[in-house]
């Protein structure tokens, strides 16, 4: 049984830098579960309806708890950070910047995305940050089961026609730069990485998937070109993005003081 | 000495037993294995929630049940029911009591194990085996491993020709 969670002490700084690394995973998981979403109803089969929409709300729930971590740490609300704030002011990766596309490009990026979460969740687990290294291991059970998914329509995809396999392939080369910025640098990482609050560096991470993903790849496309994470890599807006923003904002916006 | 204290998270305990899971209701909160931890210090009620999915949206309303229920009881004054991920809800929580209620309900429960986190994704696929809650047929076949709710995978019955869910091994 768990007792009473003894914190470890944060100065303001150590908050600002934690602060900065829940809200580019958070807005990460949030930005793709809307994306996602967008297949309800109109996925290529009723099994994919089901399966996405089920993936979407995984990863929306799991946006919803690390914005309410969020906001115990900077005395602010869930709703709000969700809810209420510019398109300009979303930190996610590049990578979620695009819509999703045909069914083999939202395949192509669950991939690259799945792959890229799991590396990122194993270091976040061992954060010295306690309430965030358990949620990320409960969080990581969860993903298990989106990476089988990943896998199973990559392989598939690959495998099938050569029209199937030709639209996997530009999807992977279109979003490949974007890819990257999963990994992009954050500002206060120093900081973190003293506190032990994140467990590895961006690039340590960056190199083990990109290793890991070049190999799966390699069977299935000619080979990626030379790629790496930008400083601004979370901070590009698209007008994708903005039309996105208008859509999952719109109820909140219809009645700004109604509570949930 | 029995303390007051003690009675009274006897008492919860007791009463936790009686409030269903809101998406399954014939399974108790405690039989799911949702209840992380009850404890009371001068009269006021912690009940720890340990939520199965991380974006399960029946957390809210497991909190509201409990704290209504729990708060009506005579041993406490103030109830207060926190969500947790230490330790994490496994399929494993889930009680042999449980597991029985599930599976008269029509669902199959949960594999034995928790999930693999690293690799072993093989162990998941449709290649895996469910009793059919109906006919206790193992001639069955997992047709999506992802269901209606968050926690739940689709199977069918080729003996009782039975659509069934499974509650998903976490």
């Amino acid at each position: 049984m768990s007792q009473a969670i003894e914190l470890p002490v944060l100065d303001a700084a150590d908050r600002d830098a934690l602060a900065e690394l829940l809200l580019a995973v958070a807005d990460d998981e949030f930005v793709i579960g809307f994306w996602d979403s967008e297949w309800t109803g109109i996925a290529p089969m009723l099994e994919e309806d089901v399966a996405t929409s089920s993936i979407a709300q995984d990863e929306i729930g799991h946006a919803k708890a690390l914005y309410e971590l969020l906001a115990t740490l900077t005395d602010d609300d869930a709703d709000r950070i969700a809810f209420g704030r510019d398109a300009a002011d979303f930190r996610h990766a590049a990578l979620l910047n695009h819509a999703r596309g045909d069914w083999a490009f939202s395949v192509a990026r669950r991939y690259l995305y799945e792959t890229a979460d799991a590396v990122r969740l194993a270091a976040l687990a061992a954060s010295s940050y306690e309430p965030l290294a358990s949620l990320a291991g409960k969080i990581r059970r969860e993903e298990t089961y989106h990476q089988l998914h990943g896998e199973a329509w990559l392989r598939r995809l690959a495998e099938s026609t050569d029209a199937g396999r030709d639209r996997l392939v530009s999807g992977l080369e279109c979003l490949w730069t974007d890819a990257q910025e999963v990994f992009a640098p954050l500002e206060g990482e120093s900081r973190l990485l003293e506190r032990r609050i994140l467990a590895k560096p961006m690039q340590a991470m960056h190199a083990e998937w990109q290793t890991q993903v070049r190999d799966r790849l390699r069977p299935i496309c000619a080979e990626l070109p030379d790629a790496s994470p930008t400083p601004d890599g979370r901070r590009r807006r698209t007008d994708d993005f903005r039309w996105l923003h208008g859509e999952f904002t719109s109820v909140a916006r219809s009645e700004e003081t109604a509570t949930w | 000495m029995v303390t007051a204290e003690a009675v009274a998270e006897a008492r919860i305990w007791d009463e936790l037993t009686h409030i269903p899971d809101p998406e399954i209701p014939a399974i108790s909160v405690v039989d799911l294995g949702v209840i992380g931890s009850v404890s009371v210090r001068d009269r006021r009620a912690r009940v720890e929630l340990l939520p199965t999915f991380v974006g399960c949206p029946a957390i809210g309303v497991m909190q509201e049940q409990i704290s209504e229920r729990i708060g009506g009881l005579d041993v406490v004054d103030e109830v207060e029911v926190p969500i947790s991920f230490d330790p994490p809800w496994t399929s494993d929580r889930i009680s042999p009591e449980g597991r029985e209620r599930l599976r008269l309900s029509g669902f199959a429960p949960p594999h034995q194990g928790p999930v693999p986190v690293a690799g072993g994704l093989e162990e998941l696929t449709v290649l895996q085996v469910a009793e059919c809650p109906y006919c206790g047929s193992r001639n069955t076949t997992m047709e999506n491993v992802f269901g209606p709710t968050l926690c739940r995978s689709i199977f069918h019955c080729a003996d009782c020709r039975q659509p069934f869910e499974q509650f998903k091994r976490l």
